[in-house]
């Protein structure tokens, strides 16, 4: 009786390609966690590959996330690294705060993740409800526009903490009038120094698991069958009476919320935490759209290798000294033209491997009947 | 096409597996290597018990906005141990460096560091800007790796005992140029335009303008621009105007005070142009019209056409070998060199001394030397890891620096 529910289970999943696609992505992170493990074990893992851990993680979230807005809600967003960055000044303000507090790193990181997350998907719903009014290019730039103004606002707070409580001041560090013993939280453009450093591998994969559990679930069910079919003809969605607003709302949210996730991470990775352009400023955000444009739109595995593929090329041609972000920019155009370029595509499809292996193998198999003459 | 998707995306996850592979590989191969040196030298160096060298792991943005400072700090670092080795080296046991590109950026920063610290580094020349020398130096810190930065100028740099710096801090230049400007009765109404985006600009202005409040001129206008508005500055320039300032303050890099100083000009309007050290490397920037900065004074500790033995020799040298003529980031990082050879000779440690046992000599080491160098004559270390010498205010004639 139980073998056979097994074995129906088992019919269920061979019949059911979306679970069986799902559940290779999580099997592929699973296998690469442990593999990096027992590596790890066996001495065989680098610093400088111990130290790319945390950020590819960070990095792959942020290709998944972002895929639910451009991949599956099909509009472009361009104020990804807004979101990250909200998650990553939230998250680090409050382990900043409560580092006395709360000495344990493995109740205050939860919280710290989790104020992170809110905070973003609460920046995601303010800016989606007049953003989301616009499509297209226009809500492109908007949203670009909302990311700078978030970099912005965070370069000029000021927060300190002395004897008389806390201290807040949007025009310099010398306008908080602190006692002597007062430390600075934020100091405007120097950002927040010191975060404890609590972010690590397991955190980090778990973190991942999270967002692709959310997101896969999400593009399975009912709400995204829904939002696909407004990506695919909005008129005939809102003919069926899905809420169109409601919708886009709830997955630019919640990606704005897995972008403050992987902020959070980022943030309690390094010392030093600043939002200068080029952390959290919008070459990021194409940065991780070129991510999910390379791994494919809507494709959340392929987003999700890409972001480490890319990630770590440029960290693996340190050899190459100067010219490496040269080729690395080379490798990126080759990569775009081999995937996406029409020509490219149809070569691939009468050259696929699955024809050369039939071939090698009528090849080999006349051969033996030649010997076996 | 659904099983072209599924063979390219196990080939990706096999280039992943194998490119990690070779991460792994190339370490064990520098081990191997390492080792056999050690040996070689074991056989040659009869005194030198298992002496390999020195490894320095320099960090510094090669490419990128801020190119021209890792650039400058890395050339003169080459050259001030090409120099040593060719004298002998320390104690007979030779430099070596591996200088790594971070961007100018924190997290690649940190890359930069595991990258060196594979390649077996055992103290660290960096980060050369601020904001990355900082989350460096808490990994530093984690590892106990010996570190001198030769030009990361803000306070929590060198937060830690592990960590020197060679520069002066931001409060430090901003405080010292309030004084300079208060002293020598420069100005009545000064103005000040700085990048608030900036760590190292806005921590000048702070402690500039905290300062100020002890001397005798005013402060009439402090004017802002942030990285991502860096081109145009014909508002910030016109209140200054307005306010009547007869001196404008700039705590800037000399990448942002080109296009302000040419500005100025086009407007009429001339005042005198006070600065700090990133304003260093102004006359040397491509494009520029070097007439403009006529007059511009700046407190630097270093000024290439100085006429002492030390700074005639190696602005010559930088010279021959890459071109153009040094900064004071490279004057640092080359002065940061020597402070390791003295602090390794007064702490008599060896090569193959753990990283953390080398850490706490050298750490002990740096209180007590002194070195002549080209930044400045006598320069001592306090315990907070802080440089102890006199800023110099030099003043552009004829275009080139002059001292005052």
């Amino acid at each position: 009786m139980k073998a056979n529910s097994i074995k129906d289970k088992f019919t269920n999943l061979k019949a059911n390609k979306p679970l069986r696609q799902d559940l290779i992505t999580y099997a592929i992170v699973i296998f690469a966690y442990l593999l990096i493990r027992i590596l790890d074990m066996a001495g065989m893992v680098n610093s400088q590959l111990n130290g790319l851990l945390v950020p590819i993680c960070v990095y792959a979230i942020l290709a998944v996330s972002l895929n639910l807005t451009v991949g599956i809600l099909g509009e472009l967003s361009l104020g990804h690294a807004g979101f990250m960055c909200v998650g990553a000044f939230t998250s680090a303000f409050f382990s900043k705060c409560m580092v006395e507090a709360i000495p344990l790193a493995i109740v205050r990181f939860p919280v710290a993740i989790l104020i992170g997350a809110v905070c973003a998907g609460l920046f995601g719903v303010l800016i989606g409800i007049p953003v989301l009014r616009l499509k297209g290019d226009y809500l492109a730039i908007v949203t670009l526009a909302f990311g700078e103004i978030i970099k912005n606002i965070i370069n000029t707070i000021n927060i300190g903490r002395d004897s008389n409580g806390l201290h807040f001041s949007m025009k310099s560090a010398m306008d908080l009038g602190m006692e002597k013993d007062g430390v600075f939280l934020i100091k405007g453009a120097m950002g927040i120094t010191g975060t404890p450093g609590d972010s690590n591998f397991t955190i980090g994969v778990i973190l991942l698991l999270i967002t692709l559990f959310v997101v896969l679930n999400m593009v399975r069910s009912r709400d995204g069958r829904a939002i696909m079919a407004i990506r695919d003809n909005v008129i005939a969605a809102e003919s069926v009476g899905i809420n169109i607003t409601k919708y886009k709302l709830l997955t630019f949210a919640i990606s704005a919320a897995l972008a403050g996730m992987a902020g959070a991470l980022y943030a309690h990775n390094l010392g030093s935490l600043t939002a200068t352009p080029k952390t959290f400023g919008y070459n990021m955000s194409i940065m991780i759209l070129v991510y999910v444009v390379l791994g494919g739109i809507g494709n959340i595995r392929g987003s999700m290798i890409a972001a480490i593929i890319l990630y770590v090329l440029p960290e693996m041609l340190r050899g190459l000294q100067t010219y490496r972000m040269l080729i690395y920019a080379v490798v990126l155009i080759v990569m775009m033209i081999y995937n996406w370029a029409p020509k490219s595509i149809a070569w691939r499809e009468t050259h696929s491997a699955k024809d050369l292996l039939a071939k090698v193998k009528g090849v080999v198999a006349s051969k033996s009947k030649k010997g076996g003459n | 096409m659904k099983t072209m998707k599924k063979i390219a995306s196990i080939a990706l996850a096999t280039i992943m597996v194998m490119s990690m592979m070779t991460g792994c590989g190339n370490e064990a191969a520098v081990d191997s290597s390492v080792a056999d040196g050690s040996a070689a030298v074991e056989s040659s160096v009869a005194d030198e018990a298992t002496g390999a060298t020195f490894k320095i792991g320099g960090i510094g943005p090669i490419t990128g906005g801020a190119a021209v400072y890792g650039q400058a700090v890395m050339n003169a670092a080459e050259l001030a141990i090409a120099e040593i080795n060719a004298a002998g080296g320390v104690n007979g046991v030779m430099f070596e460096m591996n200088f790594q590109d971070d961007e100018h950026d924190a997290e690649k920063s940190v890359n930069a560091y595991n990258v060196v610290k594979d390649w077996g580094a055992q103290m660290i020349l960096g980060s050369v800007t601020s904001a990355p020398c900082i989350a460096v130096a808490q990994k530093t810190y984690e590892d106990n790796m010996f570190q001198i930065t030769p030009s990361g100028t803000a306070v929590d740099c060198i937060q830690y005992d592990n960590a020197f710096r060679l520069c002066f801090s931001d409060p430090n230049q901003g405080a010292a140029s309030a004084k300079y400007i208060g002293e020598n009765g420069l100005a009545e109404k000064v103005a000040v335009i700085y990048d608030s985006s900036n760590a190292y600009s806005s921590g000048i202005y702070e402690s500039f303008a905290a300062e100020a409040v002890n001397y005798d001129f005013e402060i009439v206008a402090a004017e802002a621009f942030t990285e991502d508005n860096n081109t145009d500055f014909s508002v910030q320039l016109q209140k200054a105007k307005d306010a009547e300032a007869d001196l404008v303050f700039l705590p800037i890099y000399c990448k942002e005070a080109a296009p302000l100083l040419t500005q100025a000009d086009g407007m009429g309007y001339a005042p005198k142009f006070f600065s700090c050290d990133g304003m260093d490397g102004i006359l040397a920037m491509e494009g520029f019209d070097v007439a403009l900065a006529e007059g511009v004074m700046l407190l630097t500790p270093f000024a290439a056409d100085a006429t002492d033995d030390m700074t005639v020799a190696f602005v010559t040298a930088y010279q021959e070998k890459y071109g153009d003529v040094p900064n004071q980031f490279a004057a640092d990082a080359y002065d940061t060199v020597y402070a390791f050879k003295v602090a390794i000779e007064k702490a008599g440690v060896t090569p193959d001394m753990n990283v953390s046992d080398m850490c706490e000599a050298l750490k002990a080491a740096m209180l007590e030397i002194s070195i002549d160098g080209l930044t400045g004559n006598g320069i001592t270390w306090t315990a907070d890891g802080e440089p102890n010498k006199e800023p110099k205010a030099v003043i552009i004639e004829n275009g080139a620096y002059k001292a005052m």
